[in-house]
């Protein structure tokens, strides 16, 4: 308990000496010191917790009542601030300060009811939450590293930009302190308090810089976040005033299984929906790339979406084996298959990682509302992957920006040759997120399984196995394309210009190292993370217990596989072919090496030529509209569904 | 489970499966020359050409082109492997989606725009086969209720029936898979078109017969997913049947004008949903 003290606590002072620091060479020296403290803390408690099962922990009960108080009067500061900042809103967002006092309303109803259920348990940890808290505390630490100098070189670029860094990494530290609350609370008004804190953070980081861009594409983000927000308000009043289950504690609601909890599971469910920006709430989540990489990094990509995810692997004991887990499945499976598709269209690094992070969010609530041991399996491994591929992605998009002064991935082509350090951080990354044998094909492959064993109606397996078959196609066209643009070699030498600055090249390499030993040793992630927790689950008889884990000679193949991509490299450098370099083809006489050749009339012609983006066969806009249709159709079946 | 049976398939494999490759090319030469009333080559004529690329100077636009022909090789290699020992079906399909995209890798790298537009291509055609190719194993484990190759083998013998949607989308997409017309975007066998020579205009030598090589795995690869469909007949049955649909695809590429690449891919998801799809989910009907 104290380590889960400390780890929600200290990231808030931090935050405040951030803010206080007098000078900023002191301020990045205290955002590097407590990123590692933070660092070492959640890895502390990893080891201190090693495999535990759920533990539940109590607290005193004056401490209980000053922090009721604290959290009730935090979240009205929380709707008050917001509702300051609606000043700047325009046209249609009128709504949003509506639902910023509907929200308030609903869960002050419930707090200040006069018999609301009492909380015994307030904290909880489990193998699951250690998981996520490494995530947080490790990956987040290691952007808010990457952040000091990313700032830096952002503010110089952009002068118009006020500078307002102090606040900036205060907000990063909030976060962090906001996001332990999530995973460690069993007390679910301050959970929902936590929660909201994310959002208000998400909120004022995206409209950062102040431009009107930016502006609106953060009331857009609040606006669909203060719908979940209302949804998981709706879901404790449910709890506190309605028919039937009368708790405020996580782990009873999901104990009591899908008879009783469906209804508050099904509106905490659409809480998370949005804020994992899934279809049709995922609009926010490409406006929210306005932010500076960081952010996208931290907030939009490896932890905050991931507290949406989150929620649904808790509450999948209770989806498991209804229509509205289904529905919902079918939900995260539609929004990966159109955003898949819509993410070849992107010539943007950072809309392809935004594109792709919504796809992967998608296939993990897939899993979710499926609702098995394999299952939740593949779903927290696909959380961990994904948290650390897409974060390096992120940074090292970010980093190359700043350095070639483009995220465009036409721009990027030749970077193998150019930035030979940089390029490898975003391969890796890029293998990582979704090359055999690294983390996505183990999470599609225990999904495919688990879909074909799937019971609810007829032909619903086949349905979501068809999504994904189809969904992963466009996921390898345009990785695939991605990396042929890295590896491709410049046709005229490019200039070598600055180094990757020291705090970044840090975050990067240890990113790097992280993704490397995630994938290399996930069966001691699976045996240390994720066995306890599923564990606890089926031998409570919440989920069944799943016999098809993935064979051990499957894992010796990949092991071999990812042998020999360790062992080729090697071998290639110790024994080099024989070859003698040329220029390529141009069918014509080449001119300058590759870049130009001699045409008809004897004209010299400079080479160009493009990938593919399909823009004429994928229309963004039609498919983001049939999606928004489709899932909306979806979540209303969804709500009728739980309600019968 | 594995036994020595399985390990001495697999390890045939890795000797005998290029030699059974070469002589598939080396048939499928002799038909297509006879369909055009020509003599044709012989049989052996792959064989001769690769001796041949291997004695010759290799150019190279980048040395690590040769690299990731390395990697196109292990993981075709592997997947094969995978299939020959009797064990998963999907994690053989995974490893040879794997190798496909080493060898785009490769054009890639060479960065001519011939090579540039052949690798394009060739994942573009990925994109559409591949939802069909994962729906093979699919259909196998609903009726053998396993994605294991020893467990396929040795199911019913009506299986092929139950799963004939399947057979004919996979039929589809073989044609795309062995680069036959109409379907060979990414590579023209055919000189001095707008291609050149797609995804090997900047390979030469060793680096050319490596994929050459590679080929001729996958021509054993293929034949063997194929086969796989009619093994609970037989060997007897099985091989004639694999065999005789393999050489269809010849008469196939001869018959048949190239197509664009938009009408490919959407004409092999509609298969693949027509076919492989409704097959999955009319099979409780059928079983």
């Amino acid at each position: 308990m104290p380590l889960i003290a400390l780890l929600m606590g200290f990231p808030l002072l931090a935050g405040l000496a951030i803010l206080l620091a007098s000078t900023p060479e002191r301020r990045a020296d205290l955002v590097r010191r407590s990123a590692y403290a933070i660092g070492a803390v959640s890895l502390l408690l990893a080891v201190v917790y090693f495999r535990a099962g759920p533990q539940f922990f109590v607290i005193w009960d004056g401490l209980a009542q000053v922090l009721d108080l604290l959290f009730m009067l935090g979240g009205i500061g929380v709707s008050l601030y917001l509702l300051y900042a609606c000043r700047r809103i325009k046209g249609l967002e009128w709504y949003i300060p509506v639902l910023i006092l509907v929200q308030m309303g609903l869960i002050l109803v419930a707090e200040l009811a006069a018999d609301h259920p009492e909380v015994a348990r307030p904290f909880y940890i489990d193998s699951f939450s250690i998981l996520m808290a490494l995530i947080v505390g490790l990956v987040g630490g290691l952007i808010c590293i990457h952040a000091i100098r990313y700032m830096q070189d952002y503010q110089a670029h952009a002068e118009e930009v006020a500078d307002r860094r102090p606040a900036f990494f205060m907000m990063l530290f909030i976060f962090l302190a906001a996001m332990f609350g999530i995973v460690f609370t069993n007390h679910l008004p301050w959970l929902f308090f936590f929660w909201e804190v994310t959002t208000l953070c998400s909120f004022w980081l995206i409209s950062y810089s102040g431009t009107e861009e930016a502006i609106r594409n953060g009331f857009r983000a609040l606006g669909l976040n203060l719908i979940g927000g209302i949804a998981f308000a709706g879901a404790i009043v449910w709890l506190t005033l309605g028919p039937g289950l009368h708790t405020w504690e996580l782990d009873q609601l999901v104990a009591a299984g899908s008879a009783l909890a469906l209804i508050p599971a099904v509106l905490i469910g659409i809480a998370g929906l949005t804020k994992s920006a899934q279809m049709p709430f995922s609009s926010w989540l490409l406006g929210a790339m306005v932010a500076p990489t960081p952010v996208s990094a931290l907030l939009h990509s490896s932890t905050m979406v991931k507290a949406g995810v989150f929620m649904l692997v808790k509450f999948a004991p209770v989806y498991h084996d209804t229509l509205a887990g289904f529905l919902l499945a079918l939900i995260g499976g539609l929004t990966f298959l159109i955003t898949s598709l819509v993410a070849v269209n992107q010539r943007n690094a950072k809309r392809v990682l935004a594109y792709s992070t919504i796809a992967n969010l998608g296939l993990i609530i897939m899993c979710a509302g499926i609702g098995t041991a394999t299952t939740l399996w593949a779903a927290i491994l696909l959380i961990l992957f994904h948290a650390v591929a897409k974060a390096l992605l992120f940074l090292g998009v970010g980093t190359t920006e700043h350095l070639i002064g483009s995220r465009d991935i036409e721009d990027m082509e030749g970077l193998v040759y150019r930035r030979p350090v940089l390029a490898a951080t975003l391969l890796i990354g890029i293998l990582g997120m979704f090359l055999a044998p690294f983390g996505m094909l183990l999470s599609k492959y225990a999904c495919f399984q688990a879909f074909l064993s799937l019971d609810v109606l007829p032909g619903d397996g086949i349905l979501l196995a068809a999504i994904l078959a189809f969904g992963s196609a466009p996921t390898l066209f345009f990785w695939s394309k991605w990396l042929g643009k890295l590896a491709a070699m410049p046709r005229r030498a490019q200039p070598i210009e600055l180094p990757i600055p020291r705090d970044e090249a840090i975050a990067l390499f240890a990113l790097t190292v992280v993704t490397y030993v995630a994938c290399a040793l996930f069966p001691l992630a699976d045996w240390v993370f994720v066995q306890p927790y599923t564990g606890f689950l089926t031998g409570e008889g919440l989920i069944p217990a799943g016999d098809e884990r993935i064979p051990w000679e499957n894992i010796a193949m990949m092991t071999a596989m990812l042998g020999g991509l360790f062992l080729l490299p090697l071998v290639f450098w110790l024994l080099p072919p024989q070859a003698t370099a040329v220029s390529g083809y141009l069918s014509g006489a080449n001119v300058d090496g590759s870049a130009s050749y001699q045409g008809a009339m004897g004209a010299e012609r400079e080479v160009a030529s493009r990938g593919y983006y399909l823009a004429g066969f994928i229309r963004e806009e039609t498919m983001i509209r049939n999606g928004l249709i489709g899932s909306g159709s979806l979540l209303l079946l969804m709500l009728i569904g739980a309600s019968l | 489970m594995t036994t020595s049976y399985s390990w001495t398939l697999a390890v045939g494999f890795l000797v005998f499966g290029p030699v059974l490759g070469a002589l598939l090319a080396g048939i499928d030469r002799r038909l297509t020359a006879r369909m055009q009333s020509r003599r044709g080559p012989p049989l052996l004529q792959p064989v001769y050409d690769v001796l041949k690329l291997f004695e010759k100077d290799t150019l190279v636009v980048t040395r690590l082109q040769t690299l990731y022909l390395w990697g196109f090789l292990f993981f075709m290699v592997i997947s094969g492997f995978i299939l020959f020992l009797g064990s998963d079906l999907l994690l053989s399909l995974f490893a040879l989606t794997v190798s496909g995209i080493f060898l785009c890798l490769a054009a890639y790298a060479t960065n001519s725009p011939y090579s540039n537009i052949g690798s394009s291509r060739e994942l573009m055609l990925m994109m559409a086969y591949e939802p069909m190719l994962i729906m093979v194993p699919l259909g196998f484990f609903l009726v053998a209720d396993s994605f294991r190759v020893s467990d396929i083998v040795a199911g019913e013998p009506w299986q092929v029936l139950q799963l004939s949607g399947i057979l004919i989308g996979f039929l589809f997409v073989l044609t795309i898979k062995l680069r036959k017309s109409p379907f060979d975007l990414s590579s023209s066998h055919h000189g001095h078109q707008e291609l050149v020579k797609g995804i090997t205009t900047d390979l030469s030598g060793s680096d050319l017969a490596l994929v050459e090589i590679g080929h001729w795995y996958e021509n054993t690869i293929l034949l063997a997913w194929l086969y796989l469909f009619f093994a609970p007949l037989g060997v007897v049955w099985a091989l004639p049947i694999a065999l005789v649909l393999f050489f269809a695809e010849v008469l196939i590429d001869n018959t048949h004008a190239r197509l664009t690449w938009t009408s490919t891919l959407k004409g092999t998801w509609s298969v693949t949903a027509l076919f492989g799809v409704t097959n999955l989910m009319l099979l409780p009907l059928i079983a």
